[in-house]
């Protein structure tokens, strides 16, 4: 049989993967849901980040290497991250060649942005619609392939499962074409499952409607470890609605955009009437020197601090503004119009303000997942780059674990994406060209006969549950009990829920039986899997005592001193020591500056817990599908650490 | 602030089935778009005299007016339905498919050719490979502001449904891939293939069967200056033409 590579998914990673595959002269077969212009990727506005030091600041891909380890709280497997960072440059030159219109600056260079988490202008963008240019960039040159006859495309077809031999090796897939429903078996030699991330698992997200993780669940119940579920993203600052929680992009902030409250919590002016006395610029206030751009998990707790907590949202409501206007940005409107018009189309159309004129009401909302299908690390051994447990299945995008710990920054995620998409198609073409084993066919068989199963069942469903109210409620427990703040208690009795919407499940009405374009048929066989894979969140979760970065549970943080106590880590002993553990474990070189002063009480108290919580927790967390109430199988990985020796967290 | 709004769709149970119209009232909510209407009435499928009846089908993904799924005739403004906000529409709301490409279902047409079209013009750049080559040539602001002002386009189709040299007898390749054009002729890189798109759109099909009725741009919820690509590709293709004639 000739070489075939599977492509799942056609966002940014899908695109991306079946380029370089194609490139390499395989062909591919590329499945998504929808047409793959319109893959959620669509949806990013803000820009991609990547050290081209091209504003005379210093910057190097080694700082961004170290930003985005310190930003995810040191959860990456460090030589990835690193891969990722020193390519980024060569990436933005590639998007530049395919021609993705990037802003410019007047001598006709690529201009920059700054994002959060970071202190140089390093994020390349289009206007407020860069994951849509880059989308469109990508797309073409797929199209390019197809008419070379490299690629072929099945759009509106939806995968179910992996085919896997008698040894767990990745044979194919199975899918169904969401027009006719039929469900029918497609052979490869290896497959690369790019299907993005599980917004609908939260209910309501900043991602679009197709993002239900049901691809990930699917392989995760099928032996794919799912890993660092646990860590979701909340963005701090969505237009809060009733359908979808819209995105104002963290770019709002890269160019002026100001966070406040009214310092009186009575206040009756209208927001622009304020004067800046009157207003509380609580994040400036806290955080001198990033500001409005501190890391999102850091900006989402302060809002949500000041509003659920403290009361202090405006008319006591869970809305904070967020100020762009020229009077409070520095900028010029034009400007503004020229470089966030996207976003501010957004909002007119939204909330039928003016963004120029008015403040902007956000609350934080369900983002990112930086959890996802476990891929490996390093070309040693049985492990390969993208590469899942399963030999011949991949992953990339957002539906892969790597790259961004347990907490992204801003503008990582394009790039996570392209890079992981390149590195991907890269490595399934050398594993399918070195693949000779022929499967029995009776493997293809078997795995068809259970999907066709599957969905016989589900057409059978005749109880009385509607699997939208389902739905919703899933969605609502999630957001509360697993969001922005975690409880111990809360979340067992979010497992317990998950335990009653599986049974429920049972009971559906299955309200549409008809063969054509059933999308009710497909939503249902999606939330079957959407209840499976919150098992891994919620369970992460639970087990996991301590807060990092995105993942903050209460009372099990610890405080950290003040200002003036903070000193240098490397004062502490017990993290010398520590350092130099890691360091013989993975035979890496960390330059520590000399042990100079004496720390603080306070702080050596706050190091020795550190160090402590540093060792149980500093871990990988890796979730083994079993079915039912019990499930799943819960271990915990070391995190590769090559590069930097961790450090604590403290933005200032 | 009424209780309720009515809906009435237009539906198809599959393509070449009769169609038939069928009315809803749903509650209302402040801020209501189109599709969050057809979410009320998928979760609770039960028409206002009271039959129950299926979910309606129709194609949504980033419910912020940028992915370009789901277009329909709302009211009979060719549209997207997510940013068409009950609010500022007439009841009751009228929801109809495309009439200018096969119905799937319901609300859901094939669009497959828009697709097609942007093959035949070959709307990419030509790259030698993804592999580490050096940055791009500069563009200077201006060009950009061009090239992004039809780079916005997200294939929704609503150009094609308006216009009236798009129909089932006619091979007319529609405004969009004729945006798509002039874009990738302006690319520094993509000018490479000018004349293989130009080719591309003489004879039957090509831009010369656009009749400038103008409906297009009217309706294009990118604003993406599609009369002016037109009159651009005319111009095109002339010198395109002349130049032919000397060269023969
Ligand atoms: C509003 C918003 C703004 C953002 N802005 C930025 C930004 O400025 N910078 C940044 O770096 N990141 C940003 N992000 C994050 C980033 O956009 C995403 O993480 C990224 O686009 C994910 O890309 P992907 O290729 O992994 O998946 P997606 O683009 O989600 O694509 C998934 C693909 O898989 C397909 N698929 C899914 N399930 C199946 C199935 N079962 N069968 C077949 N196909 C399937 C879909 O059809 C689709 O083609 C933003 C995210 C949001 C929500
Ligand atoms: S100007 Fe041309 S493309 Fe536009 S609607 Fe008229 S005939 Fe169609
Ligand atoms: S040109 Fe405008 S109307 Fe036509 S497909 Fe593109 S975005 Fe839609
Ligand atoms: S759902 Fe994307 S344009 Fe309406």
């Amino acid at each position: 049989m000739p070489k075939r590579v599977i492509v799942v998914g056609g966002g940014l990673a899908g695109l991306a993967a079946t380029i370089r595959a194609a490139e390499r002269g395989i062909p591919v077969d590329l499945f998504s849901v929808v047409p793959v212009k319109r893959s959620h990727s669509v949806c990013a506005q803000g820009g991609i980040n990547a050290a081209k030091n091209l504003k005379g600041e210093g910057d190097h891909p080694d700082i961004h290497t170290n930003d985005t380890l310190f930003g995810g709280e040191f959860l990456a497997d460090q030589p990835l991250v690193q891969g990722m960072c020193r390519d980024a440059p060569a990436i933005i030159d590639l998007l530049d060649r395919m021609g993705v219109p990037f802003n410019r600056t007047a001598e006709g260079n690529l201009d920059f942005r700054r994002f959060g988490g970071t202190l140089y202008n390093r994020t390349a963008f289009c206007g407020a619609t860069t994951g849509q240019q880059l989308m469109y960039a990508l797309d073409e040159q797929v199209r390019r392939f197809e008419t070379l006859g490299l690629v072929e495309k099945y759009e509106h077809w939806e995968f179910l499962s992996l085919v896997l031999d008698n040894d767990q090796k990745t044979r194919g897939i199975t899918a169904m074409n969401i027009w006719d429903r039929s469900i029918e078996v497609f052979k490869a030699n290896a497959v690369i499952l790019c299907t993005g991330g599980p917004g609908l698992v939260f209910g309501k997200s900043t991602n679009s409607t197709i993002n239900t993780g049901a691809a990930a669940s699917r392989a995760y119940q099928q032996g794919v470890w799912y890993a660092n579920g646990e860590f979701i993203q909340v963005h701090p600052t969505p237009i809060p609605g009733a359908d979808k929680l819209r995105l104002i992009s963290e770019s709002v902030r890269g160019e002026g955009g100001r966070i406040w409250v009214p310092k009186n919590k009575d206040e009756k002016r209208e927001p622009q009437d304020i004067p800046d006395s009157d207003r509380d610029y609580f994040l400036e206030r806290k955080y001198p020197r990033y500001g409005n751009l501190v890391p999102r998990d850091v900006a989402t707790r302060e809002i949500f601090n000041m509003c659920v907590v403290e009361g202090r949202g405006i008319g006591g409501k869970n809305v904070v503004y967020l100020d762009v206007t020229p009077e409070r940005s520095g900028q010029k409107p034009e400007v503004l119009e020229r470089k966030l018009g996207g976003v501010f189309e957004i909002y007119r159309r939204f909330k039928g303000d003016d963004p120029l004129k008015v403040p902007m009401q956000i609350f934080p909302g369900m983002h990112y997942s930086m959890g996802g299908l476990w891929v490996g690390y390093e070309d040693k051994g049985d492990m390969i780059v993208q590469m899942t447990n399963i030999p011949g299945t991949f992953a990339a995008g957002e539906v892969d674990f790597q790259y961004h710990g347990a907490n992204r920054l801003g503008a990582n995620s394009l790039l996570s994406c392209i890079w992981g998409g390149l590195e991907s198609g890269e490595r399934a073409v050398t594993w399918a060209e070195s693949d000779t084993a022929e499967a029995d066919s009776s493997v293809y068989g078997n795995e068809l006969k259970r999907q066709v199963e599957f969905a016989d069942k589900i057409e059978k469903l005749d109880g009385d549950e509607n699997a939208f109210k389902i739905h919703d409620e899933l969605g609502e427990w999630m957001t509360n009990y697993c969001t922005v703040v975690r409880e111990n208690d809360k979340l067992d009795q979010l497992s317990t829920k998950i335990d009653e919407l599986e049974e429920r499940f049972h009971r559906i009405n299955l309200s549409d039986t008809g063969r054509s374009a059933n999308k009710t048929f497909a939503f249902v066989r999606a939330l079957w899997d959407m209840i499976q894979l919150a098992r891994p969140i919620v369970k992460g979760a639970r087990l996991r005592d301590e807060s990092r970065g995105a993942h903050y549970k209460t009372g099990f943080d610890i405080q950290k001193p003040e200002a003036d106590k903070i000193g240098e880590a490397s004062d502490h002993q017990g993290y010398r020591d520590h350092c130099a553990e890691i360091a013989e474990k993975w035979g890496a070189k960390f330059d520590l500056p000399e042990k100079k002063e004496e720390i603080s009480p306070e702080f050596q108290e706050y190091m020795d817990k550190w160090v402590e919580k540093e060792r149980q927790w500093n871990k990988t967390t890796i979730a083994v599908y079993k079915p039912g109430p019990d499930g799943p199988d819960m271990s915990y990985r070391d995190v590769a650490m090559t590069v930097v020796p961790p450090r604590p967290r403290i933005y200032k | 602030m009424p209780e309720k709004i009515t809906v009435k769709i237009k539906r198809q149970d599959g393509p070449g089935k009769e169609p038939y119209w069928q009315t809803f009232e749903v509650p209302y909510q402040p801020n209501m778009n189109v599709i969050s209407a057809l979410m009320e009435i998928r979760a609770n499928p039960v028409t206002a005299d009271g039959k129950k009846t299926t979910p309606p089908s129709w194609d949504d993904a980033c419910l912020e007016e940028v992915c370009g799924s789901c277009s329909m005739r709302v009211n009979g403004v060719a549209r997207q339905s997510c940013a068409a906000l009950v609010d500022q529409l007439e009841q009751p709301i009228v929801l109809e498919p495309f009439t200018k490409f096969p119905v799937v279902r319901d609300l859901m047409v094939d669009r497959s050719s828009m697709f097609e079209a942007l093959k035949r013009v070959k709307a990419w750049n030509p790259l030698d490979g993804t592999y580490d080559l050096g940055p791009g040539p500069k563009v200077d602001p201006d060009t950009q502001d061009d090239m992004y002002s039809y780079a916005k386009c997200m294939t929704c189709g609503c150009c094609l449904e308006v216009c009236p040299q798009v129909n089932e007898n006619s091979p007319f390749i529609g405004a969009a891939a004729i945006g798509q054009t002039i874009l990738y002729n302006t690319q520094p890189i993509g000018k490479a293939l000018a004349s293989e798109r130009l080719e591309a759109h003489m004879g039957p099909g090509g831009v010369g069967d656009c009749g400038n009725a103008q409906n297009c741009v009217r309706v294009c919820p990118k604003d993406i200056p599609l009369t002016t690509a037109i009159a651009a590709l005319g111009r095109q293709l002339t010198w395109h033409t002349i130049k032919n004639f000397f060269l023969r």
